[in-house]
């Protein structure tokens, strides 16, 4: 026993930060940010926290399938952004729809939403739940430094959502963690204990793009390789590859070395940048909300990022 | 091997230009080469050699790149 998808949501703020806009910011420029990471504009929340843009993509996926908050049995939120460190996200968001389940969040960055729907098909597989509501939801704006201009130019705001209930259509996946505190990092310290001796670093994202860069395309081709066999499938069977969007070079390098055709590969980074956990269910709500996605098809779902950590599932439609 | 005729033939075929334009002394960056295309050069060096070649040096020239990957091959030969 594990899930079958039955809607999904998103959400993004309002506000879009272009290139051009950025250019003013920092020292960069549209043709630089296009060619290094295929973006073009990201959104960013003025004033909704991590939370409120979870709940507003929750609440489109329960509106979707037309079930109530009550009808729930858990709340799992993928987050690395929360605006607290407690109460947690998955918690906020059970306090605005007006749930009374468990809610709980994944701590794995840009790896966790895949993370969260294999931490889900447990529920599922021990019998615990009838229906969870899996959150990707960032506030990376947040958490960027706004003089940095490798980083500042790839990070983006919002959330996706997808609600599951049992079924038979999570086919395989794998999860992967290197500990690894070098080449992708977001400090935490933000107390004044008198007795803390110990460094203090600006929370902020700080990464090494080639080591993320190499990191990505081979766990990529690695993980997606291991779960179309873990399903018993060849990767050619494979309809859609929603890679987590992190730079659109990483899903070109995929795509050279798959042997899936490149339309078969999801890329919506232009509008929305590195949404780290949200990325994948907001393409998953595009893609469904396009119609693009036909009962049966397989779908690969693929993510890496900071822990290191690497995940990918298949998931039949 | 003459990893400098290998690194040259994959930097025209990247960037689809005249062999004669790459010579060692050539900036990588002078040839739209920039940090990625130098990762997945060497991603594709690797998977042709079956080495793994931990890349964590700046390389300015053609020639910086291939002193790196002469490098880091003698260390594994060495090791």
């Amino acid at each position: 026993m594990s899930f079958r998808i039955v809607s999904t949501g998103s959400y993004v703020p309002e506000k879009i930060l272009n290139n051009e806009e950025l250019s003013h910011m920092v020292e960069t420029n549209d043709e630089w940010i296009t060619q290094r990471v295929g973006i073009k504009e990201r959104h960013i929340s003025v004033d909704e926290p991590t939370s409120e843009l979870g709940y507003k993509a929750a609440q489109r996926a329960l509106d979707a399938a037309g079930v109530t908050a009550d009808q729930i049995d858990m709340i799992i939120c993928a987050s690395i952004t929360a605006e607290y460190k407690s109460p947690n996200v998955a918690c906020m968001i059970q306090k605005k729809l007006g749930a009374a389940c468990p809610a709980m969040d994944i701590n794995c960055a840009c790896s966790a939403f895949v993370f969260a729907l294999d931490t889900a098909a447990g529920f599922f597989a021990r019998g615990k739940a009838q229906r969870i509501l899996v959150v990707g939801a960032e506030r990376l704006s947040a958490t960027v430094d706004w003089t940095h201009r490798s980083t500042c130019v790839i990070f983006g705001d919002g959330a996706g959502a997808v609600l599951l209930e049992k079924g038979e259509n999570y086919l395989s996946s794998r999860l992967h963690s290197y500990g690894d505190n070098d080449i992708i990092r977001i400090p935490n310290y933000g107390g004044d204990s008198p007795f803390y001796k110990g460094p203090i670093e600006k929370p902020v994202i700080n990464m090494h793009g080639q080591e993320t860069f190499k990191f990505a395309v081979k766990s990529i081709c690695r993980d997606i390789a291991d779960v179309a066999e873990d399903a018993g499938i060849k990767v050619e069977d494979i309809s859609w590859v929603v890679p987590h969007q992190a730079n659109s070079r990483i899903i070109d390098y995929a795509k050279k070395k798959l042997p899936i055709p490149e339309d078969r590969f999801y890329l919506n980074i232009e509008r929305f940048g590195n949404t780290s956990s949200a990325s994948i269910p907001i393409a998953l709500d595009e893609l469904n909300r396009k119609g693009c996605f036909k009962r049966g098809e397989l779908l690969a779902l693929c993510a890496f990022g900071g822990g290191l950590s690497s995940a990918a599932c298949i998931i039949r439609w | 091997m003459d990893i400098f005729e290998k690194l040259k033939e994959k930097i025209v075929s990247k960037i689809d230009c005249d062999p004669s334009k790459v010579t060692r002394d050539t900036s990588l960056i002078g040839l739209g080469i920039d940090s990625l295309d130098t990762v997945e050069m060497i991603m594709d060096l690797e998977e042709e050699l079956g080495v793994e070649l931990e890349f964590d040096e700046a390389v300015t020239t053609v020639d910086d790149l291939v002193k790196f990957i002469e490098k880091r091959l003698k260390e594994k030969e060495n090791a």
